[in-house]
Parts: structure tokens; sequence; C-alpha cells
């Protein structure tokens, strides 16, 4: 019976109606058409889609021939430089999909209770240049305490540029998306100043000093793999928010506001405190995402360090349907597509803007669902309504 | 007599429901065809068929004798058909003459409109037919019975011989049903015909020369007002015996629950809609505030459960005030609120029915443990309630959305009726519903009544604030006419009340009432 319960309750968070199976078969089917028109653009451009896709794919997860020279190097010699090579661009790709995990989540609480967050670019530049902050700045702390304070001080940037969007939506009425799309502006000002005068390391370039190593997310393999606890730290903040958004009375309150304000506010529920909750929430998720490139991955902040994760984060939350796994299984998609594109364009002369292209399609695919049922003749469910965001000004 | 209007076996399908099946109709020459039957019985289906805007999948129309296929309004016009929409197609901000002619807008020298034309052609109309309509005048100007007329002219104008009236009585005061009953007679005398869409038997009885029932998409029988009963109508149309009148007992009024003293409240645009009213609500009795809707009711109900802010006056629950309590102290303390519009304030649509009835005690014991929630006692609360209130869902799990209105107002009912409450305050409880659901509905709040909770009900359905009160307020431009006792009223007094009329003379006290019916 419990179990019955269990897996029936899934239904009510929304993912979509039913099983599991149901609900991945449109991504699945969006994706799979997305890589099948981009196989046209490939060919279009003069080029090899077998070669093309199969470069993508060992760029992606690795090359199956690599991995069994590996292991073998690893049983016979004890070696595991082989075996290291041969995992590298799998770990690659989820060092990608990390702070795509982070800012996805951003949107998607956002989303969940009606606020359409486009803040996350500005979020997370200001959360990256805070942890970084923190992180040079501060010489001789252990790491158990450096890298924690790091890690708050990313979160805590980014919440404080989710909150004034938040705030100014609560008490005057203002537009969330006018806001933070005037807050990423900000941040993106503020960064240019910081970098080019006090937050400046020595030397030409715009960039900030290195952090300290104690400050550092530890890395699981040797150099060159980058894969840091930066990875499971998304994973576990992911299901945390799951938790948040679906088992406890904040989540209820929060999602009951994203679904029907009026219902809420007639049920008790404070509208307001909501809005700035969610908001804080989720800049400090955006911040996150920042933090843990820079403390992870970089180790320094330059200009144009986010490189669009906070915009590519919009789609990941519509890609993942607004939910947690979702967003997390979105973002080891586009960890893997970016990741692969890269060898892509090396090996087979296949231009890397090819993968912006199937991520734009897939994009389009999950958000205009009828293409892909109608293309797949797929029985049409009923349609659930994902409310992203409410008139202006409400 | 000819036929001027007939429907033959028209079938409609929608995914998963029949909602027309093998319908046949017809429409006498210059005579009156009442479509009876709830909602949910397909009668605006067929109606949108006949309009042109959807097609059927079977069947035919035939139109004074001639088979018509209709792709869209526009050819049914043609052919001499027009409807008036129960919510009125009008914008507010233009005068009569720029409504009537939207649409169908003549020019003179190719560019300029033609107003003068229109305007006299509508003063023709108006003289004609006893409409009393000033063409010039702003739509937002005009009370809700001369926006109807406005409607019926702008059918007439295209000139239209088969009117269909889509509960055209639903916001009318019974002084304004009266007045359109006039025009409609005056429309037959002049050789229209005409197809009334209601579930209102009374009107039916009244109006009608031919009646034709529609209960789940399906004919369940014809008849006429001479031969059939409110009754029998009441009967075919549900299904099954239905007891018209609430049976209650006296009621044993105690102390008061709720005190309202020249409370001034303002809507969202900031417009002065509650100006001064006074009551008091007591426990174990009906308070019910009659009225026309648009005077104010609904705000008086939002001030009085903490949606709206107040502007002046005192508001006391159980001797506190509560003027700048929040939604939530309110029904902490021990308010129900059954809200006039369930589908926008008193449900989450895209929510599983367990959710939706644990809306306002979610964050409390048992159904939560600090933030946590309580998932397995949400369900078993869910399950139990299900059972205690008949609610029809395919599963807790369903989502709200998807049960019928009936069904979804039983889960507001069930979640506020579930918590100790002090007063309950219901808005339009049974707007829109099925005879079967408005009279469970109805024995239910009796029944809390009875228990010692004090009601406060507020609908603009006569017949249901005289079926449930002890004592009737009635509501007019946000004040309050007049308090009565309702054993010692009838509704003609009412109806004057409810048009703003204080008749200087004493109240008329009619001891002998018929019973109070719920239709």
């Amino acid at each position: 019976m419990t179990e019955k319960k269990k897996s029936k309750s899934k239904s009510s968070e929304g993912i979509g109606g039913g099983s599991l199976g149901e609900a991945l078969r449109v991504p699945a089917l969006a994706v799979l058409t997305g890589l099948i028109i981009g196989a046209i653009a490939i060919v279009a451009s003069g080029s090899n889609v077998f070669e093309a896709y199969s470069a993508l794919f060992i760029g992606a997860f690795g090359d199956p021939v690599r991995f069994f020279s590996g292991f073998q190097q690893l049983f016979t010699t004890g070696e595991t430089a082989g075996l290291l090579r041969a995992i590298y661009p799998f770990t690659e790709s989820l060092v990608t999909a990390t702070p795509y995990i982070f800012a996805g989540l951003s949107v998607a609480l956002g989303f969940r209770c009606g606020l359409f967050n486009i803040g996350a670019e500005g979020q997370f530049f200001i959360g990256a240049l805070c942890s970084a902050f923190v992180g040079y700045s501060i010489v001789g702390l252990p790491a158990y305490i450096h890298l924690p304070l790091a890690l708050l001080a990313g979160a805590a940037g980014g919440a404080l540029w989710g909150i004034v969007p938040g705030y100014l939506k609560a008490r005057f009425g203002a537009h969330e998306v006018v806001n933070t799309i005037m807050m990423n502006w900000i941040a993106f000002r503020l960064s240019d100043w910081l970098l080019n005068g006090p937050m400046k390391a020595s030397g030409f370039r715009p960039v900030t000093p290195n952090i300290e190593h104690t400050a550092e997310l530890p890395r699981f393999f040797p150099d060159p793999l980058r894969l840091n606890w930066g990875f499971i730290l998304a994973l576990i903040v992911a299901y945390v928010l799951y938790w948040f958004l679906f088992k406890t009375t904040l989540g209820f309150e929060i999602r009951s506001v994203g679904a029907n304000p009026d219902a809420a506010r007639y049920a008790g529920m404070n509208i307001i405190r909501n809005f700035v909750l969610v908001m804080a929430l989720a800049g400090g998720l955006a911040g996150l995402a920042g933090a843990s490139q820079v403390l992870g991955v970089d180790h320094w902040v330059g200009q144009g360090f986010s490189a669009g994760y906070g915009f590519d984060a919009i789609a990941l939350a519509l890609l993942g349907k607004s939910h947690p796994f979702g967003v997390v299984l979105a973002a080891l998609l586009f960890g893997f597509l970016r990741s692969g594109a890269t060898r892509m364009q090396s090996m087979a002369g296949v231009p890397i803007d090819i993968i912006s292209i199937i991520q734009g399609l897939v994009i389009i695919f999950i958000a205009a669902p009828a293409i892909i049922r109608w293309l797949y003749r797929l029985k049409s469910v009923k349609v659930e309504e994902t409310v992203l965001t409410r008139g202006w000004g409400k | 007599m000819t036929n001027v209007l007939e429907l033959h076996g028209i079938t409609k399908r929608f995914p998963g429901v029949l909602a027309n099946d093998k319908i046949d109709i017809a429409l006498r020459e210059g005579k009156i065809l009442a479509l009876l039957g709830e909602n949910g019985a397909g009668k605006s289906t067929l109606m949108n068929i006949l309009y042109g805007l959807y097609k059927p999948d079977e069947g035919r129309i035939v139109v004074r004798g001639q088979e018509v296929d209709f792709r869209g309004p526009n050819d049914a016009i043609a052919r001499g058909i027009g409807m008036v929409h129960q919510h009125f197609m009008l914008v507010p901000v233009m005068t009569v003459t720029e409504n009537v002619m939207l649409g169908v807008e003549p020019t003179k020298n190719r560019f300029f409109l033609d107003k003068d034309k229109v305007a006299a052609r509508i003063r023709e109309i108006s003289d004609q037919y006893g409409l009393e309509v000033d063409p010039d005048a702003y739509i937002k100007d005009l009370p809700v019975g001369i926006q109807q007329r406005v409607e019926i002219i702008k059918v007439l104008y295209r000139s239209a011989d088969i009117l269909i009236l889509d509960e055209p009585t639903a916001v009318l005061t019974p002084q304004e049903v009266e007045s359109l009953f006039k025009i409609i007679r005056s429309l037959i005398e002049r050789g229209k015909s005409l197809i009334f869409i209601t579930h209102k038997l009374k009107e039916v009885m009244k109006i009608a020369d031919d009646i034709t029932v529609l209960r789940l998409g399906r004919v369940v029988g014809s008849t006429t007002p001479q031969e059939a009963s409110l009754d029998k109508l009441a009967s075919m149309m549900v299904g099954r015996e239905v007891n018209l009148v609430v049976t209650k007992k006296p009621a044993n009024p105690q102390e008061v629950v709720m005190e309202v003293r020249n409370l001034y409240v303002r809507d969202e645009r900031q417009n002065l809609t509650v100006k001064g009213v006074t009551f008091d609500v007591r426990k174990g009795e009906v308070l019910g505030i009659a009225g026309v809707q648009g005077n104010g009711q609904t705000e008086l109900v939002y001030a009085l459960t903490g949606l709206l802010p107040i502007d002046s006056g005192v508001i006391r629950l159980l001797g506190e005030t509560i003027h700048r309590a929040t939604p939530r102290n309110i029904l902490e303390r021990g308010v129900a609120h059954i809200p006039e519009d369930r589908q926008r304030h008193g449900l989450i649509l895209s929510f599983p029915v367990h959710d939706n009835l644990v809306l306002c005690t979610y964050y409390q014991s048992p159904f939560a443990k600090g933030v946590s929630l309580q998932q397995n006692t949400i369900f078993g609360n869910a399950e139990a309630l299900v059972k205690q209130f008949d609610i029809r869902t395919p599963s807790i799990f369903v989502n709200v959305g998807g049960l019928s209105g009936g069904n979804q107002q039983k889960v507001i009912v069930a979640r506020e009726f579930s918590r100790p409450i002090q007063l309950l305050i219901a808005s339009q409880p049974t707007r829109g519903l099925d005879v079967g659901s408005i009279e469970y509905i109805h024995n239910q709040i009796i029944k809390k009544r009875d228990e010692g909770t004090g009601i406060l009900l507020v609908s603009s359905e006569l017949d249901e604030i005289l079926a449930l009160s002890d004592r009737i307020a009635v509501m007019y431009k946000g004040g309050i006419m007049d308090i009565l006792d309702a054993k010692k009223v009838d509704k003609e007094y009412l109806g004057l009340l409810m048009a703003g009329v204080h008749p200087s003379e004493p109240v008329k006290v009619d001891e002998s009432a018929a019973p109070e019916r719920v239709f």
C-alpha cells in the first residue's frame, strides 16, 4: 500500500503525468530528434555525420578502446594512468554539468513559485566573485573552515542579488523579469570594475588572484582530471531541494503560491514572504554555481567568466520540467553535449555551434511537446499546465 | 405549424466524452423552446453546434426546411440565427452603438463609420420591442439588465429571427427577469422564435411553450408546461427523485460570533464598494445576504476573511477586533470560507485532491511535524474525507482540476467543514452546480448550523437565500437595505429591495407563502 502511494505521489510533483518512463519519453525523443536534425545540419556543412557523432560520443563519455586498454594496463602493471586518461572525457562532462545543475536548480525553484529568474547569470557572477574573494584574501585558515566559508560567501552573494528583485516585486509589484535583467547588468559592470581594480591580481590581465589551496573543492583524481566535490555537492543540493519542495511545509507553500497565488492567499499563505524567500534561495543556488566553478575548477575569476551558464539554466529548468531530478538529468545532457562538442570540433571539423543548434532544437521540442507527440504519433495525454511566470506587475 | 429549426441525431464527441448523443430537437415558429438541463448535460455544446462554433460528428441541422452546414458563426447569422451569450460580449468603454456595429461596421465615403445610421436603427429596434435602450450610452454605465438588452439588439440588428438565449436570467434581479420575459413575449409577438437555455425550473414553467430536457448529453424527454410539474422536471433533469425543499428545524440562535459595525471597504481598484454595513451573525443561525451580484458582497466577504483591508468600521470575531488580521489569523480563529470563485480562490487545480484537502491546515499537527509534511497522515485524511463527503474521484491522487464542478465544491466543503469552526462564510456555495450537489451542500450547511456554527450565506440566488436563511440582509450598492426575518418575508418585497427600491409602506407579510424551493 505504501509502495503504491509512493509511486502515485510522484505524479503530484509534476514531472508530467503518470510513470517515470512516460515522463522521460518526450525529453528522450526530443533529444533524439534534435540529434537527427543536427545530423542534417552537419551534412549540409559538408562533414561526415558518423565521424562527427562518434567524436561527440567519445568526447562526452570516452573512447571504449581506451577504457579497455586502461583496464588491461591496470590489471597487468597496476598502472592507473591509462585508465585515468580513458575516463578523462567523462569526468570533464561531469565538471561541465556541475554549474549547470546549480544554475538550473536556481531557475527551476523560481518557476515553482511562479517567478522567472532571468538573473541567474548575474547571481552566478556575483557568487563567483564573492567566493573568490574569500578564497584568496583570507590566508591561514584550515580547509574545513575556509572552504565552507568560501562556498557560503558565494551563496550569500548570489542570494543578495536575488533578494533585491524579490523584494522589489513583493513590495512594489515590480516584475522580476525586468529587475533580474537589470541586476545582471549591474553584476557585469560591477565585476568589470572589480576585476580591473580592487580585485585585480598583479599583471596585465583583469583577473583575480588564485584562491588559496584551503578554499579549493578537493579533486578526486590527479591532474589533469578536474572532477571535484562540487559535483557531489550539486547532487546533494538537488536532493535537498527536492525534499524541500515536496516534503516540507515551506515547499508546499512555494508550490501553492506558484500554482495559484489567489488560492494560496485564501489559504493564509504569505505570498510576499514566499517571493522574497524563493528569490533569495534561487540567487543562492546560482551563486553556488559560480562558487563551485571557481573553487572546484578555475580557482580564479576573469572577465567573461560565466559563459552563459545563467541563461542556459533557463533551458535546463524547462527541460527538467522544473523538477530537481529532471534538472540534474538535463544538466548532465548539456554537460555531455558541451564537452563532446569540443572534441567533435577538433576531430571531425564540425563547428561547435552545431551543438547550440541541437540544444536549441531540444528546447523547442520540450517547450512544444505537441511537435514530438505528432512526429512519433504518441497518444496525447492531458497536458499539465505549467505556469512559468505570472502577468506583469502582479 | 412549421418548425423553423430542427436538429436530427446530433452527436458530438470530445476525447473521452460523449457531449451530445443523437439529439433531436425542434423549434416551432413563433414559439419558445426551453432547453433544460444541468451543467454538463450538453446544452452549451449543442448551442455551439447550432451557432456554428463546433461541427457535429453526426446529425443534420435543418433551418426552415433546408439542411445547412455551418462553418462558423457567420453562416449561422446568415441563416437568421442569433445568440445572446450568458457572459456578455460587450466592450465596456464603448457606446451601445459602437458595440452593436462591431463586426459589421457600415461606412460612409468608404472610410468613415456611419454611426448615425446604426443609432437610428437601434432606436427603431428599441421602440419596436420596447427595449428602451439609449444608443449613445456607454456600456459601463448601464445596469446588467440593460446590457443584456444591448446583446439582444446586437442579434436583432443582424436580422436574426431565431434567437438563442443562454442562461439569460443568471445575472438578473427578479424585476429584471420580469422585464426580460416581457421583451421575450414581444419578440414572439413579432414572429421571432426563441430557444431559452436554463437550469431554472420555475422560469421554464412560466415562459416556455415546449420543454426539452437534456441529461448526460441525451434528450430524456420533451413536454410542455401544461403537462409537467416542477418535481417532474427536476427528476427528469437529475435522473432521480429530488427533494426540492430544504427541511430544517427552527433556528436556535445563541451568542454573537461576528459583529460588523459601519464597515467601509475599497475594492482592488480603490473604489468604495462596501459602504457602512452593520450586522451580527449568531451561532446556530444562517444570516443570508441577498442582492444582485456586484453590489459589494464580494468585497464584504474579502474584508471579513482578511483578503481585503478595511477602510473603516469594526469587525469583531468572538468579541475580538480583527481589523489587521491576516487571512491565516482569521482562519485559525475558526472562520471557514467557501469562496465565491472556487477555481480562483478555493482550489489549486494542478494539485491532487489530498493536497487540496489540507490547503489551510498543512502546517498544523498532525499534517506536519516541524517543517516536514506527514504524507501518510495527509493521505489518510483525504481517504476519510472523500468517503465522508461523498467526493466522486477516481482516487485522492487525481488533480482536482479533473473533477466535476460539484465534486470540486465538495472538496472545498469537506476541507472547510473538517476543521473546528465557529463561523462559516459561504459565498455563492452552489453556483453552477447540479441539483444533486446543491441538495447535498444545502443539507451540509444546515447541519453545521444545527451544530451551533454561525453561518453567513452570500448568494445572488434568491431561492437559495430563502431556502436556507433565518434572517435576510439585502445588499444594494454597497449598503444594507434592510435585515428581515426570513419567515416573514416575501419574494416580491425582497426583489424590490434588491433593486434598491425601499417601499415606504410597512413590510408586506405573507404568511401563506409557498414552501421555500431551491430553484
